[in-house]
């Protein structure tokens, strides 16, 4: 069984591979071109961002399309607002929608790069002006919530991996254990035991710091279960390389091996999901806004999607494309900061 | 890149690593299908578990804390709470897995046509997919909730398509990956047909994972699906569906925590249960079939 | 074993060394009690297959035999106890008095710092100098393994030097703080062979400058151009040490002689290289004797007319990968492809099977159109030509048994189930495998194992024709000799052709016919085996057999120096 392990982790020069590796030939290559290869990637990132949003516009339209009942009803806040005839007319006017579905489109498009997101029947305001006033309080709860999640997740990965079997395992199932706890279940939890019982927290609105820590920790914990079961897989395996061998034979002591050398490792494929991670935050930011009374997007789009109003839906859902689009990009320049491979050629 | 029998060290490394397989993994596993056991048997049977039905209204003892009698408290109506949890399973489960079918479903036709309908296909899903990337799961299921509406059937669908992308995304790359594997190429240098390889290799190695990824799935179905009934976007209230239940007993969050500690806390168990065993089966079949 | 009295010359001593993981009942011994010792300025090899528990004990003497591990046993080095330090003791040592270097620096060296930093960690953990000062060392040290231009090679990461400097830059980080004592596992295995040659040349550099070394390898032939004393382990212990001269001269232990026959060179053409396989029970009588004569008077069974092949590179570059390749195999014969990592010899081998379509130039097979046909022209003349892999366990379909994937390989004409049956068993025969195989998952076989199922696959549709590419590069050497005596053997049987590609230039020599030596995609050399090995005519050639470190058995290996350019 030895040697078949052996094998199998044989790195193959076979046929398999499509092509010979081209490392060993150059020679090394110098330094120093890597601005030029930066930029180009994040220009290649831009212009995909710009279409996905694209695609994210066009998804949006097709969806008012799609639903039952006619455009006009849906663009002046669903059935449940009763509009009248003239606000129908007007919206068909403004909207196009007597004209062939191309220009409606188009005219849909035009629309959305001028900014304009329409008109919230709901709100009794322009959709653009209710997002300005709700992106702030969100923003400070899905930053603060990433950054809380990042710091729990590394802090309790490098404390419990491979510490022996017991605390090894009591790390991974606490994060699994974590991972897997709904938002608002936990939010209820968090308020009984923190507001109602101890009093240490305000339970609902809150503002400052202080009303921000419960809804932070609801958003980030299970967020940070999840990233710490990933760090912690790259971790081990991290540990498990030659690289880490010959760094403590050298003279490193466990701990300078875990912060110097595997941390590094174990935070990249982390950062790659940040992207994701990010838009969990705002899925979860919905419950949580609910949950805790507070005001942002996430409220705003329950909103929306209660009673119907189809601008004030679609007007947060692409804002929130536009943030995680943003995010994407951002988090590939991290990355190439965090791992120096990407800048070199070759590789 | 010449070889070696010793690339990695693996002599420490298979040392290392094979009395690591520790017994609370077993506990665990244990614990896993006793759960799922139970909510079978309450799916099937629940009037052998519960004490009352589900909708036996009670006004004598409305909002009573839980105690041996009533496990898990009673509700607003006087309703026992352990008993709706119990008779709620069927709906429960019943909307996670229909959920979770939707969503793969819709993953296997798309990641299969992506993998396997060449390049320019390969790039209009990928393309499709990342715009649906960029809206998170539960914008895109509450997006559908905004077109069609609340309810049970509506919710099935919208919790299907938010999980949709991701299982594509994952089913796509292994498609790719059994596609260009050394046993396809293998088989083509045997004089094996597309079709026969596509039937014999591709299609079942490609859908070998789905059985981990459905399992996994239902968990993740089940909380969302509760998530967007906490929302008062789910199965309406009087059903002893346990979102519903979460959704109803939001207003006494500060005077009767039973409310939603118990029907949450069955939730948690069920996913816990079904990753437990969803991450079992996966590391035997890498185990296994490496 | 070694007296007292010599004993106390040691720098390094381990008395009754064992090493054990996992307790209880699940307890499991790797090394079982072994003793040896190290002087300065002298050479120590233990040699072993895997699971010989070699590695183990070297990471034993730095104290880092691994999480869960129980070692017992004296250990002294330099007058200190080694068995009783604490962690913070070790450390002292490590790095400082005795350092460690790992094979193949790619994952040896952490790849997300540049090298510079590596080597400087060591002075940085130990406190020596001042950064300027130790960055001063670093360029010094860099000079020292014979990096060129140490300044920039400083600044770049692992990945962006080339096999042969990182191995220098990872010796580097080992000899910053000139350890008394230089513990090397596998140091040169990963490496092409003109590489090898110059690490082992540092690696004597060190020696001589009286610093003690111990060599953990699997290679015999690394070993004996480098250490003066040899330990040979098997199942944890040592069977057998002593002089190198007297070890690989005159083995007294039947496993080091079993391991020294099982090498393929010059000196094994035409014989056995493992004890006949029982399940076949077939005496060598007529291998022996055999006189490979291919049949050169026919037409040749397969023509390649100038293959070019060219791949466009990820930074946009087109890298021609074959290069104008123009070759012919006749029936019963091998062509042995020979080369070093990236010379083309694998692309060449994809184009041959058709799986890789040439830029240029076409190959044809029975003298008809071969790779210039469709896919859908081509498919009922594939059986023709097999494959066998290196890796044969991702070539299997994961699902499958033995059974079915042998079932799956035979041709459509053999319908009965009956006749099916009948084949499998006589091709189970045929590469010296059980019955009892058939119903299991590659994954729980040997290499060994899976190479034979591998080759009965390729057998399976009767091939005239095998491209083998490195089939016993990832086998033990005992394995491995096993293996090419069952290829002789088919060969012998079926009168097959082989075109055999390897990076082994042993291997090569003792397997091939006739000889295809290929450089950066082209070929430099081609011709008869024997007369290539012995007089090649490219100097290209001529370098690689310089290099190759061989079995020396005439005792004066202290003065063989290999050649090697120290700007290279």
């Amino acid at each position: 069984m030895t040697s078949a392990a052996a094998d199998s982790q044989v790195p193959d020069e076979g046929l398999a591979r499509a092509a010979e590796p081209a490392s060993e030939l150059a020679v090394g290559l110098p330094p120093g071109r890597s601005g030029r290869r930066r930029l180009r990637r994040v220009l290649s990132d831009v212009i995909g961002g710009v279409i996905v949003l694209w695609g994210a516009a066009t998804l949006t339209f097709v969806a008012v399309h799609l639903m039952p009942g006619s455009p006009a009803v849906a663009y002046a806040g669903g059935v449940g607002s009763h509009p009248s005839k003239s606000v129908l007319n007007a919206i068909i006017q403004e909207y196009g929608l007597n004209k062939p579905i191309i220009v409606q489109y188009l005219v849909y498009m035009g629309k959305l790069l001028h900014g304009n997101l329409g008109y919230s029947v709901s709100q009794q305001m322009p959709v653009s002006q209710v997002i300005a006033l709700n992106v702030g309080p969100t923003a400070e709860l899905t930053l603060g919530s990433l950054v809380l999640s990042w710091v729990l997740a590394v802090v309790w990965t490098v404390l419990t991996v491979r510490r022996g079997r017991i605390i090894s395992a009591i790390g991974s199932g606490i994060e699994v254990l974590t991972a897997s706890l709904p938002q608002y279940w936990l939010g209820i939890i968090l308020l009984e035991v923190l507001a109602f019982h101890l009093g240490l927290f305000p339970a609902t609105g809150g503002s400052g710091l202080q009303g921000l820590v419960l809804p932070s920790l609801t958003l980030a914990l299970p967020i940070a279960g999840f990233l710490g079961q990933i760090t912690r897989e790259e971790f081990e395996s991290a540990l498990e390389q030659p690289f880490v061998t010959s760094a403590r034979a050298r003279g490193m002591s466990d701990w300078g091996v875990r912060l110097r050398h595997a941390l590094r490792h174990a935070i990249l494929p982390g950062v790659t999901l940040s992207g994701w991670a990010l838009g969990a935050l705002i899925s979860g930011a919905v419950i949580v806004e609910s949950l805790f009374s507070r005001n942002g997007l996430g409220n705003t789009l329950l909103t929306g999607v209660t009673q119907q109003d189809m601008p004030l839906t679609i007007g947060v859902v692409l804002i929130v494309a536009v943030v995680y689009v943003v995010a994407t990009i951002l988090v590939d320049m991290v990355y190439q900061l965090v791992d120096p491979r990407l800048r070199s050629a070759g590789q | 890149m010449t070889v070696t029998d010793t690339a990695l060290g693996p002599e420490q490394l298979v040392v290392a690593e094979r009395p690591r397989r520790s017994r609370n993994l077993h506990v665990g596993i244990i614990l896993a299908w006793l759960m799922i056991a139970f909510l079978l048997l309450a799916v099937a049977f629940p009037g052998l578990i519960a004490r009352d039905a589900p909708l036996a209204v009670d006004p004598s003892r409305t909002l009573l804390a839980p105690s041996l009698s009533h496990l898990f408290g009673t509700d607003q109506n006087g309703r026992d709470v352990f008993s709706r949890v119990v008779y709620g399973a069927r709906e429960s489960l019943s909307i996670g897995i229909a959920a979770t079918v939707v969503g793969l479903a819709i993953a296997i036709v798309l990641g299969f046509a992506a993998g396997l309908g060449g390049r320019w296909a390969d790039m209009g899903i990928s393309r499709f997919l990342e715009v649906l990337f960029a809206f998170p799961s539960l914008l895109l299921a509450l997006l559908f909730v905004a077109m069609f509406g609340a309810g049970a059937g509506s919710l099935i669908i919208a919790v299907g398509i938010g999980s949709a992308p991701g299982y594509a995304r994952m089913i796509r790359g292994q498609v790719i990956a059994v596609r260009n594997a050394p046993y396809i190429e293998a088989a083509r240098v045997l004089g094996h047909g597309p079709l026969r390889i596509m039937a014999r290799s591709i299609f079942p190695n490609a859908m070998r994972p789905l059985l981990v990824l459905g399992t996994l799935g239902i968990g993740q179905s089940i909380v969302w699906a509760s998530s967007l009934s906490f929302l008062g976007l789910g199965a309406a209230p009087p059903a002893p569906e346990w979102g519903a239940m979460l959704a109803a007993g939001r207003d006494f969050i500060s005077s009767a925590w039973w409310l939603e500690f118990f029907p949450g806390a069955v939730i948690v168990a069920t996913t816990l249960a079904l990753t437990a065993i969803g991450r079992h089966l996966q590391r035997r079949m890498e185990g296994r079939l490496a | 074993m070694t007296g007292q009295r010599e004993q106390d010359t040691y720098l390094l001593s381990a008395t009754d060394l064992r090493v054990s993981f996992g307790s209880g009942a699940a307890a499991r011994e790797v090394v079982s009690g072994i003793s040896f010792g190290v002087r300065a300025g002298e050479c120590l090899a233990i040699v072993g297959q895997s699971g010989s528990g070699k590695s183990v004990t070297a990471r034993a003497l730095l104290g880092l035999a691994g999480d869960g591990s129980q070692v017992s046993g004296q250990l002294e080095f330099a007058g200190l106890d080694l068995t009783s330090m604490s962690e913070r003791q070790w450390r002292a040592i490590r790095g400082v008095r005795i350092g460690f270097i790992l094979q193949d620096a790619l994952v040896s060296l952490d790849a997300v710092r540049p090298v510079g930093r590596e080597i400087a960690e060591p002075l940085r953990l130990h406190k020596y100098g001042n950064p300027a000062t130790r960055r001063a060392r670093v360029i010094e040290l860099l000079r020292q393994v014979g990096v060129p231009e140490p300044e920039m090679r400083a600044r770049q990461l692992p990945g962006e030097l080339s096999g042969g400097l990182r191995q220098r830059a990872l010796i580097a980080t080992a000899i910053a703080l000139d350890p008394q004592l230089l513990i090397a596992d596998e140091p040169t295995t990963a490496l092409d062979v003109t590489i090898q040659a110059q690490i082992i040349g540092l690696l004597r550099e060190s020696k001589r400058r009286g610093r003690a070394l111990i060599v953990i390898s699997h290679d015999l032939a690394v070993v004996s151009t480098l250490a003066d004393r040899v330990a040979v382990m098997r199942d944890g212990e040592i069977v057998e040490q002593g002089r190198t001269a007297d070890i690989l001269g005159n083995p007294q232990h039947p496993y080091t002689q079993s391991l020294l026959d099982a090498i393929p060179s010059a000196h094994s053409r035409g014989t056995r290289l493992s004890e006949p396989a029982t399940l076949r029970g077939r005496l060598p009588a007529s291998f022996a004797a055999k006189q490979r004569e291919s049949d050169r008077d026919a037409p040749p069974l397969l023509t390649a007319n100038g293959l070019v092949k060219r791949y466009k590179g990820p930074d946009g570059k087109v890298r021609t990968v074959v290069d104008k390749v123009s070759f012919e195999l006749w029936p019963g014969e091998t062509l042995g492809v020979v080369g070093e990592s990236g010379s083309g010899k694998t692309t060449t081998g994809r184009i041959v099977l058709a799986v890789t379509r040439p830029d240029e130039g076409e190959v044809l097979l029975n003298g008809q159109p071969w790779t210039n046909l469709t896919e859908g022209q081509r498919r009922s003349r594939r059986r023709h030509i097999g494959v066998v892999y290196q890796d044969p366990l991702s070539s299997f379909d994961p699902r499958w048994t033995v059974r079915r994937i042998l079932t799956d390989a035979l041709p459509a004409e053999q319908a009965s189930a009956r006749a099916r049956a009948e084949r499998i068993r006589e091709l189970l025969h045929q590469v010296g495998l059980s019955e009892d195989m058939l119903e299991r998952r590659p994954l729980l076989l040997s290499g060994g194992q899976r190479q034979r199922v591998a080759i009965a696959r390729a057998l399976a549709p009767a091939p005239e024709i095998i491209v083998c590419d490195e089939p016993v590069s990832a086998l033990d050497v005992s394995i491995q000799a096993q293996v090419l005596d069952l290829f002789a053997d088919l060969q012998d049987e079926l009168g097959l052709s082989y075109i055999f590609i390897s990076h082994d230039l042993g291997v090569i020599h003792h397997m091939s016919d006739r000889v295809l030596v290929m450089t950066a995609g082209r070929v430099v050399e081609q011709g008869d085996a024997d007369q290539i090995f012995s007089h090649p005519a490219a100097p290209y050639t001529q370098r690689l057999l310089e290099a190759l470190p061989r079995v020396a058995l005439d005792g004066e290996l202290a003065d063989r120096e290999p050649a090697y350019d120290r700007s290279a």
